[in-house]
């Protein structure tokens, strides 16, 4: 069966390190994308993948991405949840792509919350 | 769902939720036979018989934040519609294998879809806490992608890396082409 070749693999590695600096200090952010059935037959996988792009493209590699389940809210899916180190979570609905670069470009780099498309911040507040 | 990449995504995330720490994507498309055979395996905690016996109710689940559990039985309904099948197997505290076949060519089997996309999404996710081994075989060609293997080579550059991702993506694509899958 044909694998991914090793020697393709440490072209990766020696790619990635050239270009990344990693381990060099902790995650200043978090973007949870929320992938419960809901959240994937509304869209959840082509946010997460535009997110995944932005990133690239921004070379960020203080920014973590991670997947959770359903957040309750059917409804208003597809849903993300970001978390700046030391302010309070702010949870985005009904995104899309476009959406989601804006949110990246806006909230994590420049720390501004876009709250035309937030839906609470903390674990209490709504808008 | 659009199409099966996107119902893979959903029971994988239900290993996920279950613990498993290595999941199994298995496809085989064989045209001669005229059947598509999806399978995904883990090593979760597993179901009991009262539990398997409920899970393709779709009022049925184990979540709290939700009362309605519809990712099996959508899949499920997807095979049935492509006049195939689908079944479960599980044992608690060892596992559980889904596998759902469909007449490949039959008007309404859904599209395979995007599994490039669906395995990097995976990775981003997930990556580092589980071990994901995707296969895919049409009729004699195979492509194997092992995430264990990837992540021993890469060493110290973490595999949910965003441009180590996009590399990744990249290999997938191309071998699925290579194989002769639409992507």
């Amino acid at each position: 069966m044909k694998k991914l070749k090793i020697g393709d693999l440490e072209k990766i590695r020696e790619k990635v390190r050239r270009t990344a600096n990693l381990r060099q200090g902790k995650a200043r952010a978090k973007i949870t994308v929320h992938m419960g059935t809901c959240g994937i037959a509304a869209g959840a996988r082509e946010i997460l993948s535009a997110l995944l792009k932005e990133i690239e493209k921004k070379k960020l590699n203080d920014v973590i991405v991670t997947t959770s389940g359903c957040a309750g809210l059917c409804s208003r899916e597809p849903m993300a949840t970001v978390e700046i180190k030391d302010k309070p979570p702010v949870k985005y609905v009904d995104l899309t792509a476009e959406k989601i670069k804006k949110i990246l470009n806006v909230h994590i780099i420049k720390g501004n919350i876009i709250n035309d498309y937030a839906l609470a911040i903390g674990s209490e507040r709504t808008h | 769902m659009q199409d099966l990449s996107l119902h893979i995504l959903d029971i994988v995330e239900n290993s996920i939720d279950a613990g498993a720490k290595k999941i199994e994507i298995i496809i085989k498309e064989n045209i001669r036979q005229n059947l598509l055979v999806l399978k995904i395996k883990d090593n979760g905690k597993g179901m009991d018989k009262n539990t398997i016996a409920k899970v393709l109710d779709p009022f049925y689940t184990t979540k709290k934040t939700r009362r309605v559990g519809l990712g099996l039985s959508m899949l499920a309904q997807a095979a049935k519609e492509a006049e195939g099948d689908f079944n479960i197997k599980s044992k608690k505290g060892k596992g559980t294998t889904v596998t759902a076949k469909f007449v490949h060519d039959h008007i309404d089997r859904k599209p395979i879809g995007n599994m490039a996309e669906t395995i990097i999404v995976l990775i981003a996710g997930k990556g580092m806490k589980v071990d994901f081994i995707y296969e895919h075989h049409k009729n004699s060609k195979n492509f194997v992608f092992d995430t264990k293997i990837i992540k021993n080579e890469l060493n110290d550059v973490p595999i949910n890396n965003a441009e180590v991702l996009n590399i990744l993506r990249k290999n997938i694509i191309k071998e699925l082409k290579r194989i002769g899958t639409m992507i």
